[in-house]
């Protein structure tokens, strides 16, 4: 019996000390982005475009950057609602066959495994093929072929979790599936719905791999679809990257208002389903 | 409009003799008739039902893509050359992706060696042990970990790991720069977690509450029931988790490459700089258009990616299937 009571204290011990050690890490990684972040950051920095010299420690800020970040993923956001939202009514057993229903669910998982490096990649090759070059437009065609199967999927499943009794009630009174989708369904969806977007665009805001490609990088601000733009999670690689030490304070600063901007969606995106969620029948 | 159709419609039903029917929208525009109706939902359903087929038609296309661009590179360069040669000379015509892979594969495996024990453990204590109020801090937590970009881990990785990887190095008798396999696999570690634990955890609350009293009530302490009922039952579950991390770790491109050195060789110890797959990819596209065949070689290194996550997704999904059933019957 001791010996028993013993390893079930040392299986806890080491339990206790394994999810410790890594609140420690993210809690070391939190502190030491904010920090050192708080130190590079000035006004000037956030509203102005790299001058001439930004990257050997001369005036300029990373306006481009957080502009282009902001763009490309909000477009991104948008356009993967624009076939998200169609995708996940289809997904309902109104509209299409249980085989066709699993096998576009099998898709989606495995587009949502595919590293983004690969959408960059294939991105490029399509690129190529139609002519265009690095640009915005590029870019947030990409990116949205990044997110949309995590929008998709958890669109769906919210829908999925209607209640039936609600469903009933709603065909009871003789609406057809897509004014009740539309009209009623998607009211009580809605707050999984702003929860799903918000993480897609969370998703969008953090990703580098995709648009290394495609979006480019400039230091100006895009003046159409057709220009390049610079991205946040790139802006701060490049900074890091070099060796003088103004430029690095400035990129850890970058990293600051990336991680902001990540969790301040996340906040909003909690914030929002807590509050639209108390209308919700149940 | 009579009452029963503008309560179908969500609108406030006109009062009789008001005349609010003839003020407001006519009539007719408020209510279509059922042909009319039907004949929308009829078309909006041909419209949802086609994005499914978009959805085929991407993966296909992304498959068939970058098949299309490596396979001038596959049609002159034997598989033995390709996948088992370290030889990596782009100018000469030489592409031998074995350094590559085995990058690849040694940053995931240390990943998964560190991360696989310290967030099994973690979850377990969230599921089974914590309180409510541990829980309710360390779930939320968690999943803003899971969402916070690569680049931070990279940059936390130049800055607080690759020092610290350096003087344990030097310590051990290597001579190193820091950025190495080492560096990159505890990086990676990091990132895998917050994924494995969340999956795990949730694998694990969806274990039948009776499983655990009954085995509690032979006398068997916490980690015996934990040990000899919920590992057996949950088994299949936490390899999904570990599964989907692996396919995480696999893929993950911007941490990697800013702690690993980029190196095109086979590392001799976890101090060698290593050379993975996405940082191959990452690092080169600038020239891909000066160097004959090299954008075959890197979509080659895409595809090659993509199929192995690909393979770890589709059998994390079979064995999640094969759980579920079991659990129903």
């Amino acid at each position: 019996m001791r010996r028993r009571k013993i390893t079930e204290r040392i299986v806890q011990g080491l339990m206790v000390l394994s999810l410790g050690a890594l609140g420690l890490c993210f809690l070391s990684l939190l502190l030491l982005v904010v920090f050192r972040g708080l130190h590079g950051l000035t006004p000037a920095m956030l509203l102005e475009t790299p001058k001439g010299g930004f990257y050997l420690g001369k005036e300029g800020g990373i306006a481009n950057a957080i502009v282009g970040s902001l763009l490309l993923s909000i477009g991104a956001t948008l356009l993967s609602l624009a076939v998200g939202l169609p995708l996940a009514f289809a997904l309902q057993r109104e509209y299409s066959s249980a085989r066709m229903r699993a096998a576009t669910r099998l898709m989606l998982d495995v587009l949502w495994g595919t590293p983004s490096i690969v959408f960059g990649a294939f991105g490029f090759v399509i690129m190529q093929l139609v002519g265009l070059r690095t640009s915005l437009l590029a870019g947030t065609l990409t990116l949205a072929l990044v997110i949309l199967p995590i929008m998709v999927r958890t669109m769906e499943e919210v829908l999925r979790m209607i209640p039936p009794d609600f469903k009933e009630t709603v065909w009871s009174l003789g609406l057809t599936r897509t004014e009740a989708f539309l009209r009623v369904l998607s009211r009580q969806a809605l707050p999984g719905f702003l929860m799903a977007i918000l993480l897609a665009f969370g998703r969008g805001i953090g990703d580098a791999a995709s648009i290394l490609f495609t979006a480019g990088y400039t230091d100006n601000l895009p003046s159409s679809l057709l220009d390049p733009v610079a991205s946040l999670p790139l802006s701060i690689f490049f900074q890091i990257s070099t060796p003088i030490a103004e430029v690095q304070d400035r990129g850890y600063a970058s990293a600051l208002v990336l991680l902001v901007l990540v969790i301040l969606v996340q906040v909003v995106a909690f914030g929002l389903n807590r509050r639209f969620s108390r209308h919700l029948i149940r | 409009m009579s009452q029963e159709e503008s309560l179908r419609l969500g609108q406030v039903p006109a009062i009789e003799g008001t005349g609010q029917a003839e003020v407001g929208s006519p009539a007719w525009s408020a209510t279509p008739s059922f042909r009319a109706r039907v004949a929308w939902d009829r078309w909006c359903a041909v419209f949802f039902r086609g994005t499914l087929g978009l959805v085929h038609l991407l993966a296909l296309g992304l498959l068939l893509g970058l098949l299309w661009k490596s396979f001038p590179l596959l049609g002159q360069l034997s598989f033995g050359e390709l996948f088992f040669s370290t030889a990596w000379h782009p100018l000469k015509g030489q592409y031998g992706f074995l350094a590559f892979i085995v990058g690849t594969l040694g940053v995931t495996l240390i990943a998964m060696g560190i991360a696989a024990p310290l967030s099994l453990l973690a979850a377990i204590y969230l599921s089974e042990y914590a309180g409510k109020r541990t829980r309710s801090v360390a779930i939320p937590f968690i999943q803003l970990l899971a969402g916070i970009p690569s680049v931070l881990f990279g940059l936390w990785g130049m800055l607080a790991l690759v020092p610290g990887v350096r003087l344990l190095g030097t310590a051990l008798g290597f001579r190193t720069t820091g950025y190495c396999l080492l560096s990159g696999g505890l990086v990676l570690s990091l990132m895998v977690c917050p994924i494995v634990i969340s999956v795990a955890w949730e694998i694990l609350q969806r274990v039948p509450m009776a499983a655990r009293e009954a085995a509690l009530s032979l006398g068997l302490t916490r980690w015996e029931t934990t040990r000899h009922v919920l590992l057996k039952l949950a088994r299949r579950g936490l390899v999904v988790s570990l599964v989907l991390g692996c396919s995480r770790a696999l893929g993950e491109t911007m941490a990697v490459l800013m702690v690993v050195g980029n190196v095109a060789r086979l590392p001799e110890s976890l101090f060698s700089p290593v050379y993975p797959l996405p940082s191959l990819i990452a690092n080169n596209y600038g020239e891909v258009m000066s160097i004959p065949r090299f954008d075959s070689a890197l979509m080659l290194a895409a595809l090659i990616l993509m199929c192995v996550v690909t393979a770890f997704n589709l059998g994390a999904r079979a064995l999640l299937q094969q759980l579920e059933r079991g659990w129903r019957s």
